[in-house]
């Protein structure tokens, strides 16, 4: 019985969210245009040159992923905070982590999946290789949740403050940096046909790592934050 | 009148006498709050049970906002405990909000959700009661805004819909902080009725209010916090 309401929160929670991102379309959409316009502005910056293109490109699409999450994140629990639902989360006879855990898997359908579904064809604009393009659909894959796991624990620590944006960037982005040099070198390597068994297990024990232990995380922080 | 058990390790833990634990009972002891090297209360004590109702009055600044904080186990208190059927809430945790309902100062609901959607999600959140989301509506007034946007509701509205999560779940401790604000005499006189069949049913209450609270067939202790 309690498991089972237990889930009933949790499904209608991640319902909710999306509900409210169906009901602001263009903020949904925000993240995503960021993410393709950067990506598709540096082969004219840079010139279409495709060996230089193929070089940096696993680079440039992870940088503007991890720049895109960057700008979706504070907006996982700045509107909860501001009209009062968070406080209510607390309050609830539910745990807090997995209340949280619905939280950022919505935060995820709304922000990361996109990315992840137009990845391959920004890989076919910046010229790389069939094998390569595959490569970087499975690092977003494993990558993208990743981001908004550790994201919402910076992000929770932030949002009682009232200009937490700068904070949150500095909180956040040493934290990505693994990810980031993973991930690009995993593409990196699949484009240079090498095996990338073992860059894809380092990714995918960070998601563990990040699964397992950041909704409590968050969760502590909002008490921090709300206290 | 405390027995003082003794236990194996050594250490002495006072227990509740075991007629205590049978009728739940919320009780403060030597709360202090201190907010910017200003002591706002000190060695404040009450206990509440069912049926009854804490009425804490003061003026503007005078922490009665942060006593409600302390007693949702959102804020920590800078001395003393709260305890709910003896034992501390902040070791009980989700055990203890599942008796417990808030309604602060920010009315908690998403604009952007429907007034049904809002209380469906607060139900899902704590302990769901019998009276179903269209029902409570009635109850506070608001029959036919069930699938209107809480943006489009008025500020009154807002607040009796804010009010109406506390009939949708089954709490028996009601805190509410400041629950008249931009109500009507007609809708006061309905929150008052709510508050009275709650206290007659054996629920207990804490509010604060600027109004004078007519609660007429309950016992009321009342706290003034700038005394």
């Amino acid at each position: 019985m309690k498991c089972d309401s237990l889930t009933r929160a949790f499904t209608l929670l991640i319902r909710r969210d999306l509900i409210l991102a169906m009901r602001h379309r263009a903020e949904m959409a925000n993240p995503l245009l960021f993410f393709i316009l950067v990506t598709s502005l540096f082969p004219l910056g840079i010139g279409a040159n495709p060996n230089l293109l193929q070089a940096v490109g696993p680079g440039i699409i992870w940088v503007a992923a991890l720049l895109a999450a960057l700008l979706s994140l504070d907006s996982v629990f700045r509107s909860d905070f501001e009209d009062g639902t968070l406080e209510q989360y607390l309050l609830s006879s539910h745990p807090v982590s997995v209340l949280v855990l619905a939280k950022v898997l919505a935060h995820w359908l709304i922000t990361g999946l996109p990315l992840l579904l137009v990845s391959p064809l920004l890989g076919v604009l910046l010229d790389l290789p069939a094998a390569g393009i595959k490569v970087l659909f499975v690092t977003l894959l494993l990558g993208t949740p990743v981001l908004s796991l550790i994201g919402s624990v910076c992000v929770a620590l932030t949002v009682g403050l009232r200009k937490g944006g700068m904070i949150l960037s500095l909180l956040v982005l040493p934290l990505y940096v693994p990810l980031l040099i993973f991930a690009s070198s995993a593409v990196d390597t699949a484009a240079a046909g090498l095996p990338v068994t073992a860059h894809l297990s380092l990714i995918a024990a960070l998601l563990v790592l990040a699964l397992s232990l950041s909704p409590f995380a968050t969760a502590a922080a909002l008490r921090v934050s709300l206290s | 009148m405390r027995a003082i058990v003794i236990h194996l390790n050594g250490s002495r833990t006072p227990q509740v006498p075991v007629t205590q634990t049978q009728s739940c009972c919320l009780m403060a002891a030597g709360l202090e709050c201190v907010r910017d090297d200003r002591v706002l209360f000190s060695d404040l004590a009450f206990r509440l049970e069912p049926g009854q109702a804490l009425l804490l009055e003061g003026r503007n600044g005078s922490g009665k906002t942060s006593l409600l904080r302390i007693l949702c186990g959102i804020r920590y208190p800078d001395a003393g405990t709260v305890s709910w059927n003896g034992s501390d809430i902040q070791r009980l945790g989700a055990d203890y909000y599942q008796h417990t309902a808030y309604v602060g100062h920010r009315d908690g609901n998403k604009l952007d959700l429907t007034a049904q959607e809002n209380l469906a999600m607060a139900r899902a959140l704590g302990r769901p009661g019998k009276v179903m989301p269209p029902a409570a509506l009635e109850k506070v007034d608001l029959y036919g805004y069930e699938d209107v946007l809480t943006r489009n509701l008025s500020a009154g509205q807002q607040r009796r819909l804010a009010l109406a999560r506390l009939l949708v779940t089954d709490a028996t401790l009601w805190i509410l902080d400041e629950p008249f604000t931009s109500l009507d005499v007609h809708g006061i006189r309905i929150v008052e009725e709510l508050l009275e069949a709650h206290t007659q049913a054996g629920g207990m209450l804490a509010v604060t209010s600027h109004h004078a609270v007519n609660l007429d067939r309950t016992t009321v202790q009342r706290i003034n916090l700038s005394a």
